[in-house]
Parts: structure tokens; sequence; C-alpha cells
């Protein structure tokens, strides 16, 4: 009842594991694959092995979480093994890869097997990688072409909110030959620690995720639906199967989870029997929901 | 939750490379549950509370260093307490300490021996002055001590003691990693709880780099039982900050 076929993979449901959410070792994704996920992506992989920033990495707010981890990574000359222990789990593995210029990101295309690759272009917080390239489209329309030349698999596009106009790197990564974006990264942030000053993240700022960035994401998702013709794919906020039928009605094919595992490692099992009651209620389908919002 | 501020009322050298840092601040506290200590400016550190209102930290790197210059009326900033804590079960209690390892088992200690268990207790360190928290042990039962310079106790590991200890009903152990598998190596794992060491980064698992094959040592342990970790890759590799696979 949940099954769907997106950029030519087949998931048993439309819920993923979003990218830099237990994604550092094959067992971790593993197991998020076995507690129901439709697909998992992996944390972003670079060239070189990464460190991260300093912590506090991520911290809780009132509204979300607030993280600059800084893309700590082990190369991607050290993932493949843990890629695969991922795969006996018998669902999409996909790939989530940074570099700093095409190069980087087709040398890692080119090496790692992977169901798809997702392109990191929307880190918020690593100087001279992420958001830094992925707000400016010649850049991202020139990686995704490189890295759709470097392999044969589905690639993907995730897209930062923090642009004027989202559509505009949207379109960019489809004439680059994306297959699907996926919208949104985080949105920029910072909490300071009033008895000191001090910015609380060792990076002094990041990127938030969870609740309160879902509208930001749900209206991104939206504009993208209509300016592209290639899926999108939500990811912002979700805790909850409401969450994910908001954001396939505003043209989700499917969508990321990651927060919110922390609190509910079980959230892709109870997410989807939740949604196969709600469409079985209102006899609807995946089909039928998919950009409801714009058909109303 | 945002970091706390604790403010520090007093620091005591418990060893020569050992302190315990006071705070104004309590947590309610399940032993080896730990908090994540933000020496501002400098880095955040998974640390065990040893009392409801303390941390007890071995001076071994940068960020520890930089809290070893902190004193009284200095602060930082306390997230947690988080994980899950040693499950006290009824019955004759062994604990197996190692180092700083002991940190977390004293209040474990002082608890079990409280609701009224029998306690007994396994302490190892480099040397005599090293030894940590014997006095609390030795008020909640037996002690029994192994240095590997064989300046007090036995002359050796304390794994040596684990011979001699018979009918107890369960163990929990906290210590340098390659003593912990020892120690898992010969007990029945499934009376054993064994409190994890790992690169933590978030704390509130998230973020995933903590785990051990799929466990995250910061929600779903540090502590876990001994049968669960029979399988996985403890004693063998631990991941370094990049996520890069470090044999133990």
């Amino acid at each position: 009842m949940l099954s769907l076929t997106l950029t030519g993979l087949k998931l048993k449901n439309p819920l993923m594991l979003a990218a830099g959410i237990m994604g550092t070792t094959g067992g971790s994704l593993k197991r998020i694959a076995e507690s129901g996920a439709g697909a998992v992506v992996t944390k972003s992989i670079g060239v070189e092995p990464k460190g991260g920033h300093s912590n506090p990495s991520m911290v809780e707010v009132d509204c979300g979480y607030l993280n600059a981890m800084g893309l700590p990574n082990p190369s991607y000359k050290n993932f493949q093994g843990e890629i695969d222990i991922a795969k006996e789990a018998g669902v999409p593995v996909i790939a989530s890869i940074f570099g700093g210029c095409s190069l980087d990101f087709s040398e890692i295309a080119g090496a790692l097997r992977a169901d798809a690759f997702e392109l990191n272009v929307s880190c918020p917080h690593a100087h001279g990688y992420g958001a830094e390239i992925g707000k400016n489209p010649e850049l991202v329309e020139d990686i995704t072409r490189a890295v759709k030349k470097a392999t044969n698999v589905p690639v993907w596009v995730k897209l930062t909110p923090n642009v004027t106009n989202i559509k505009d790197i949207g379109l960019a990564a489809q004439r680059g030959g994306a297959d699907a974006v996926v919208a949104i990264n985080t949105v920029r942030g910072m909490a300071i620690d009033i008895e000191s000053g001090y910015p609380i993240l060792g990076n002094k700022f990041g990127g938030l995720s969870g609740r309160a960035i879902k509208p930001v994401a749900i209206k991104c998702v939206y504009d993208l639906y209509e300016a592209l013709d290639i899926p999108v794919i939500g990811v912002g906020g979700i805790s909850e199967a409401s969450d994910v039928i908001e954001f396939m009605m505003a043209g989700a094919q499917a969508v990321e989870i990651g927060s919110a595992v922390g609190n509910n490692i079980n959230i892709f099992n109870d997410i989807s029997s939740c949604m196969e009651s709600f469409l079985e209620e209102k006899e609807w389908t995946l089909e039928d929901i998919h950009g409801m919002a714009h058909k109303v | 939750m945002r970091p706390v501020n604790a403010v520090i009322t007093k620091v005591v050298d418990e060893t020569p490379t050992i302190r315990t840092f006071y705070f104004d601040t309590s947590f309610e506290l399940i032993p080896g549950q730990f908090v994540m200590v933000w020496i501002r400016g400098v880095d955040e550190l998974p640390m065990a509370l040893s009392y409801e209102n303390a941390i007890t930290v071995q001076k071994v790197g940068h960020a520890t260093s930089a809290l070893f210059e902190l004193g009284e009326c200095d602060s930082v900033g306390i997230r947690g307490p988080f994980g899950n804590g040693f499950d006290i079960k009824n019955g004759h209690i062994l604990l197996v300490a190692g180092g700083v390892g002991a940190a977390p088992l004293a209040p474990l200690a002082e608890k079990a021996s409280a609701s009224g268990l029998k306690v007994t207790t396994l302490l190892g360190a480099k040397t005599k002055e090293e030894l940590l928290f014997r006095e609390r042990f030795e008020a909640a039962g037996e002690v029994r001590v192994a240095t590997d310079d064989g300046s007090e106790g036995i002359h050796g590991y304390v794994t040596q003691l684990l011979d001699d200890a018979k009918n107890y009903s369960q163990l929990c152990c906290c210590g340098p990693e390659i003593m912990m598998k020892k120690v898992l190596d010969n007990v029945a794992p499934s009376k054993a709880q064994f409190s994890l060491h790992r690169y933590i980064k978030c704390g509130i698992g998230i973020c995933g780099a903590c785990c051990i094959d799929g466990l995250r040592v910061c929600k779903d342990g540090p502590v876990f039982q001994g049968d669960i970790l029979k399988k996985s890759e403890f004693g063998v590799y631990r991941r370094n900050e990049c996520g890069e696979r470090v044999m133990v």
C-alpha cells in the first residue's frame, strides 16, 4: 500500500532516513533499515577523513535542534564496508557525498557503490563546502552534471533553504541532470548561553532542524513541485505520519526523517502503520495525496 | 535541553591525576548515567556523575586539561544526565573498577548497599596512589585491590581477582576497554553489565557518532549487558572523531 518507485528505486514505503542521522556506521544504518525505513541515507562522505567541529556540536533548543557537526566522516576510502553492511538489511542505501568542487564529487561517486547518491550542497556550517556551493546555481549544475557522468545510479541533489529562491537552485540541479531534489537541509541558526555570552555550538552557529522548520520545508517543497519536472523528496521537521502526509500533499514523492529518530528509534514502523490507517480511512492512495495541495 | 550553568563549589584531588569537581547543581542520577560537560570556548565532553552533584575526571587531553585549570567559582555548562545507567537487580553485586572507571561505580556501590544488597568491589589502578574512591567502596562492602606495579594489593590486573570472586549474582564493570573485554570473556555475559566509553558528539541519540554496531552508546547505553556486547565490535575496535575504525 505504501510502496513506490522513486527515481527507479523500489521502496517499500516513502520514509527514508535523512543524511547525518545514525549514518556513520554500517551497523546503525542497518538497524534503522531493519526498523522499517524504506531506504537509508548515509552520513555525508568526503574525499579525506574529517573530524568535524569541536563540541558542543548538537544541542536541543526550545523549538528543535541546532547542530554544527562539521561534516565528520571517515572518507569514501574507508566507507564501502559500512555501505555493504547497511545493504544486508535489504533496502536501498543512498550515499550522501560532499566536496569542494565537481572533481571531489565525481571522484567519490566514481568510487563508491551505492544505490543512489545524494549530493550535499546544502550543509550550512562547513567552510568551502555545502551551502557555500549550493547557493550558486552554476556550481550546482556543474557538480550535478559531473556526478551524473561519473555514475549510472540515480543522483539526488539536497538543497539549502538559505537562499533567496530555492526554485533557481532546483532548476539548476534539474538542468545538470539530477534525478530528484531533496528539500530542505537545516536552516541557519544560533544559540547563545546567557550565563556567559558564549555561542553554544563549538562552531558558534549551525543549522536548525526539527519541528520549527517544517513550515519552511513545506513551502520549499510546494514551490519546487511547481517549478520542476523531477521528483521532490521532502525533509524537515517530520515526527509524525501527519507531517509526512502534509509533505506529500505539498508535492513530495517521498520524505526523509532525521532529528525525530533520536527520541523514537522505531519511528519508521510507527509512521508507516499510521499512514496506512490514514490512507485506508480516507480511501486514498499515495498517488492521490502526492501534490494534492496543488490540485484542490 | 540547553546547557545548564553549573558553578564549581569545590575541587578535590582524588589521586595525582584524578580530580572531583563539585557543582552548585544536583542531578537526579541513576548510577552509570553521564552528563555532557561544556568547558566554554574549549570543548564538551561526556563525564560520568560520581555524586549527584559532581564529576570525577582524569586529566588525559586538552579539554580535561582545560577543566583542570578551573577552580571554585568558575563554571561549566552541563547537559544531562543522559543514558540508561546500571540496572541494579537483587542479590550479591560484584563491582569491577579499573582506574577512573570507579567514578560511576562508587555511587552504585552506595545505592546498592543502602538498599540492603551485598556489595563486593574489585578495585584496580596503576599504582596505590591512583586507587580511586577506595573508602567509598569499603563503606559499602568488601574491597579487593590490584595494582599494576604491586604497590598495593595483588601485583597485576584487577581481572586476576575475578577467579576468586564467587557467588555473586550480578557484575557491574567500568574501566579501560581491554580490561572490560577480559572481564566479559571470563564471566557469564548475561550476568554482567559494562559501562562503555565512545567518542560522543550529540549525546542525545541523533547523530550516531558513538554507535557500537547499531547501538547508541549515548542513548541505548552507556551501560550494556554482556550478552549484547559478546557479539559486537566491543573490545575489537572503536571509532575516532572521523568515524574511522581504530583497533582497541
